[in-house]
């Protein structure tokens, strides 16, 4: 069956959405995201969606649901190189996708991770060795 | 027309080319169709020459109608007439009158050719008048054409000039808004901002609308939808350049802008842009000395503003 490979990269993984999604690819990731998170222990979530063009209502409250549900695992979501059309699209359908962190391209997704997580750190939470 | 006999228009055009052109010149020259401050004679003359040779060209074919390809170089030059007539300033009027002009001359010619034959004058006569009537329409929907394409050619241009995405600073882009906002702008706008946001990896986008005569709840929700796209693509939006009246009305409209950041004028949302950047601006010229003509306030703050530059922390 059709997977999309999540990469761990340090303590962070790495989605990077090549093909288009449809809804049964969807749910599989979002089940392989939450069981990596998990097996990993990763404090952070990248999905990567520049090659994305086209997007429906449920991507998009798929890609709402996997932030909440990594938020839950604590690790961060950050969502990078949304398209103009995709993002003009989003908003058309009514999902803003509070909640989810976006930036434009994985560098700076990198570095809102990094210093999100050090805030978290800095506040008192709990640190790994 | 099936036993009709055959039209000797060709035939006329083809014997007294050089005689119609006189008739059709001195007809244009003494009748008020050509405005001779707008064009000179001999550059009519030559449009007419051309015309009458192209007419006899496509007359060899059938008169009656204009569908076959030995029409077609006729129609270009009626529509390059045209043109050019347009641009000079002649009204659609006088350009068909251009053609409608030629009547007469040919008109006189058949009733010499044809002299008592009744039936044949009034049949030619007829095809005469059909022919030069279509091309005479032709010029006129050729005007109308020309005017079309140029509004929309300017309509195109109203759209791209009336939303510049400027790149202000380094990651900062601007985007001053001017103008009512309506549907079709908004959307030309938000793609604009959003592909330069691509482009550019700019984090922080600043619209600033001092130029936006009425904020409306349209227009509001449609700043709220270019905001709101900014932010899925990971860049922050900067609403700036609110005037009182537009403050008060967002608030009596009951639109909500506390998920966006808003500034009364551009400077204020620069330094906010600047903050998030890591950059700082300070007053610099310290070293340099104020030239002691002219008032020292208007100086001082041009020395500062030349010497005093941004620096990066």
């Amino acid at each position: 069956m059709e997977r999309i490979p999540i990469l761990k990269m340090g303590g962070f993984l790495l989605i990077t959405i090549q093909v288009d999604m449809h809804d049964r690819l969807a749910m599989t990731l979002q089940n392989d995201v939450t069981d990596m998170i998990v097996k990993t222990r990763a404090r952070g979530v990248m999905i990567d969606i520049s090659m994305l063009d086209m997007v429906d209502s449920f991507i998009g409250r798929m890609l709402g649901s996997i932030a909440s549900m990594s938020r839950i695992l604590d690790a961060e979501t950050v969502v990078v190189g949304m398209q103009p059309a995709v993002a003009i699209t989003l908003v058309e359908l009514g999902l803003s996708l509070t909640g989810v962190r976006t930036a434009l391209n994985v560098d700076k997704g990198m570095e809102l991770l990094r210093s999100s997580i050090e805030r978290k750190e800095a506040n008192g939470a709990f640190v790994r060795d | 027309m099936t036993a009709a006999p055959k039209s000797r228009i060709a035939e006329i055009l083809n014997h007294y080319e050089g005689d119609l052109l006189k008739d059709w010149m001195k007809q244009q020259l003494t009748g008020k169709a050509v405005p001779t401050d707008l064009m000179k004679e001999s550059e009519l003359r030559d449009q007419c020459a051309e015309f009458l040779r192209l007419l006899r060209e496509a007359s060899r074919g059938s008169v009656t109608d204009m569908v076959g390809s030995e029409w077609t170089e006729l129609k270009n030059l009626l529509s390059d007439i045209t043109g050019s007539r347009a641009r000079q300033g002649f009204t659609p009027a006088e350009t068909a009158t251009f053609v409608f002009s030629f009547k007469q001359p040919l008109f006189d010619r058949l009733r010499q050719a044809y002299g008592k034959d009744a039936d044949g004058l009034s049949m030619d006569l007829w095809n005469a008048t059909t022919l030069l009537d279509n091309l005479g329409l032709l010029t006129t929907e050729y005007h109308q054409k020309g005017r079309e394409d140029v509004i929309v050619r300017q309509q195109r241009d109203l759209m791209e000039l009336s939303t510049p995405v400027v790149n202000i600073w380094d990651g900062v882009l601007a985007l001053p808004l001017i103008g009512t906002l309506d549907s079709e702008r908004t959307q030309v706008v938000m793609q604009n901002l959003l592909q330069r946001i691509v482009d550019t990896g700019s984090a922080i986008a600043i619209i600033d609308i001092t130029g936006v005569p009425i904020v409306d709840t349209l227009v509001a929700q449609h700043l709220l939808k270019t905001v709101a796209a900014a932010r899925l693509m990971g860049a922050d939006c900067i609403i700036s350049g609110i005037r009182p009246q537009i403050a008060q009305t967002i608030v009596h409209l009951g639109v909500d802008l506390k998920d966006v950041v808003t500034k009364a004028t551009l400077s204020d949302a620069l330094s906010i842009a600047f903050q998030r950047t890591g950059y700082t601006v300070r007053k610099g010229g310290r070293s340099e000395s104020v030239s002691s003509n002219g008032t020292e306030d208007g100086v001082q703050t041009k020395v500062a503003s030349r010497a005093g530059g941004t620096q990066h922390l």
